[in-house]
């Protein structure tokens, strides 16, 4: 079985509902597998923590980019409007910050907006405009009424014969390997 | 259960009334949208509405043509009416595009089910007005190819844009605004795209589609964060859109001119961007449900809710302008005060009346369950509330400015041709965007409405 493990991406199997989907998750992480996946049509409730997902990273992203958007921001006006380009008018204060907020805000927002989109992207890995889960002729169908999960073959209690036991057991229709490429 | 019509309006029948038709499964909602893009012929229907509106897009592009040409001298803005259709219609639009940013972000976030069907078309109009919004400002200029003298850029002259003032606000709010509002609506198009690109036949197709869902493929762990990022996105789109059309209130009230000066300003100006952008919003939906047979998507209900939706920010703007009226009488300020009786009495005041008409009185048979549940009458009223809000913003423009503070500097103002002609040409870009978009991208969004279906199911049990 072990030469199985360079030639194939996983074993794949199919469900009909959203539910059949996370009880097969439950059941193959409960036999121990971590590298594994689910894809459904649209975001299942309670897929996340069946799958044992913990918080992401996107939000401190977001964090990040909206103080920078902010604090960027708003120094960068400062340093416009009182260092290098001073502009005495009717003697008012060079640094009149409550005129900089508007801009300010909507910095942030834009800051902590593209590091969300991006964020969320980049730690996705998209895009990524090919998959070996696309080599399965009935994956199309993940994009509208079938739920899929792959256990793949880098698991180190990958083995191809046992897995396609455990999905059965689960009651997966069409389990299928999927082929590197 | 979707055809009944109850006589009275209660609770327990709006909480029967369905957001989705019944029998739907994640196949069929699948089906019955994406084959809109896919393999529905394009109806002869189209085609002329498209011709229409394109035409209106060429009469636009000719305007501004003509406008590069020979200047700004070919509209009707003289001194002291500096500002005219440009920033009338660059209001009127910029708020139309308020509705699809409330209900994609605000409603989400308020965990609205029956924003579902209606947020993706929404957000195309966003899109779209916030484009014709950004047209007028622009050639406003005078030379629009030097507008990227307001963007900040390290030029050879040391130059920098002049941070305090409300113009430069704008610049920022609205980029803002755009770029933010393209991504929520991008972001919330990957998985249709993703659907799309396994559906379609034609290789030429895939292959776009392909492109553009970035290879998606529905990973639960790809879910996790998408949901992470949306759920972000919605929550900041809300402050943003109420900051923008805060900002375009703040091009009037940071100035002196009457009329202009007042606190009041931001909020009224939100309300009324809400009650135009919904009046916009049933505008679309409703000519597109019919169209389309998606009776069963965007319901009763949903029509019933957005009437809702503009009765209440149509009585707030109703309230925005009692208290403009009042504040200016009892202020004793000379200037407001004869601002108003200009108002009532001036040169303009056919249109204040009209104003009056198509803003606040008109919409009150909105109270009426029988008129929120007559499609025809919803119809005609969006298109009245959006002319009372292209009036609202014609008001005020025009009017203060033709009466300044001296007599002096009083004048008139009456548009030319070339400021119809951009002004509908605008219309008819916005209308040529919305073919093309229910065209090539699904109006609905199919993900959504697959986990409606989930959700609706599972409360059945």
């Amino acid at each position: 079985m072990m030469q199985h493990r360079s030639h194939i991406y996983g074993v794949i199997g199919e469900f009909g509902t959203p539910e059949e989907l996370l009880h097969a998750v439950e059941k193959v992480r409960e036999a121990g597998y971590r590298r594994f996946d689910a894809f459904a049509p649209f975001p299942v409730e309670g897929l996340s923590e069946a799958l044992g997902l913990k918080r992401n990273l996107v939000p401190a992203i977001t964090l990040f980019g909206g103080l920078a958007g902010g604090i960027g921001g708003f120094f960068f006006q400062y340093w416009a409007m009182a260092i290098t380009y001073p502009l005495n008018i009717g003697g008012r204060p060079l640094n009149s910050w409550p005129a900089f907020i508007p801009v300010t805000f909507e910095l942030a927002i834009l800051g902590a907006s593209l590091a969300a989109v991006f964020g969320m992207l980049a730690l996705n890995k998209l895009p990524q405009p090919n998959h070996p889960v696309f080599n399965v002729h009935r994956f199309t169908h993940a994009s509208s009424d079938r739920f899929f999960v792959c256990i793949e073959s880098k698991d180190r209690k990958f083995d191809l014969a046992e897995c396609a036991r455990l999905l059965q057991e689960v009651h997966a229709h069409h389990i299928t390997e999927v082929a590197l490429d | 259960m979707s055809d009944g019509k109850p006589p009275v309006d209660s609770p327990e029948i709006r909480r029967l009334t369905p957001v989705i038709g019944p029998g739907h499964t994640f196949g069929s909602v699948t089906d019955k949208i994406s084959s809109i893009v896919l393999t529905r012929p394009t109806s002869l229907g189209w085609y002329i509405g498209f011709l229409i509106a394109f035409s209106l897009m060429g009469m636009m592009t000719i305007a501004i043509g003509w406008l590069v040409i020979k200047g700004v001298g070919i509209w009707g803005i003289n001194i002291p009416i500096g500002w005219g259709f440009a920033i009338v219609n660059f209001v009127w639009w910029i708020g139309i595009g308020h509705a699809g940013t409330l209900i994609s972000a605000i409603l989400f976030l308020l965990k609205q089910k029956w924003r579902t069907s209606i947020n993706r078309f929404a957000e195309a109009m966003t899109l779209f007005a916030v484009a014709c919004a950004g047209i007028f400002p622009l050639i406003h200029t005078g030379r629009p190819w030097m507008a990227f003298y307001m963007f900040p850029y390290p030029s050879t002259m040391g130059l920098w844009p002049q941070f305090r003032s409300p113009l430069i606000w704008d610049v920022f709010a609205v980029s803002t605004y755009g770029t933010v509002s393209l991504m929520f609506w991008f972001v919330g198009l990957i998985p249709d795209l993703a659907t799309l690109r396994d559906r379609a036949v034609k290789k030429p197709l895939k292959i776009i589609y392909g492109m553009l869902s970035m290879g998606w493929r529905g990973s639960a762990r790809h879910w996790h964060r998408y949901q992470s990022a949306y759920l972000l996105l919605a929550g900041l789109a809300t402050p943003l859109v109420l900051s923008v059309h805060t900002v375009v209130s703040f091009d009037f009230a940071i100035a002196i001119v009457p009329g202009w000066h007042t606190t009041i300003f931001p909020p009224y100006f939100v309300a009324g961007a809400i009650y135009s952008g919904f009046a916009m919003v049933l505008t679309i939906a409703i000519p597109l449900r019919k169209v389309y047979g998606l009776e069963d998507f965007i319901t009763m209900r949903h029509l019933d809710n957005m009437a809702k939706v503009m009765l209440a920010t149509g009585l707030i703007v109703a309230y925005g302008y009692f208290f403009e009226f009042f504040m200016s009488s009892y202020s004793g300020n000379k200037f407001d005060v004869f601002l108003v009786q200009q108002r009532l009495h001036g040169p303009y005041a056919p249109f204040y009346y009209a104003l009056i008409l198509c803003n606040i009185l008109t919409p009150q048979l909105l109270w009426s369950y029988k008129m929120r549940h007559n499609v025809t009458v919803l119809f005609i009223m969006s298109i009245v509330v959006n002319i009372g809000m292209w009036l609202e913003r014609f008001v005020i423009v025009v009017i203060s400015l033709t009466r300044d503070f001296v007599p002096s500097a009083w004048g008139r103002y009456s548009p030319t041709f070339w400021d119809w002609a951009t002004f509908i040409g605008t219309i008819g870009m916005f209308v040529t965007l919305l073919f093309l978009f229910v065209r090539v991208l699904p109006a609905i969004s199919i993900a959504e409405m697959r986990e409606l279906v989930a959700e609706t199911s599972e409360e059945k049990k």
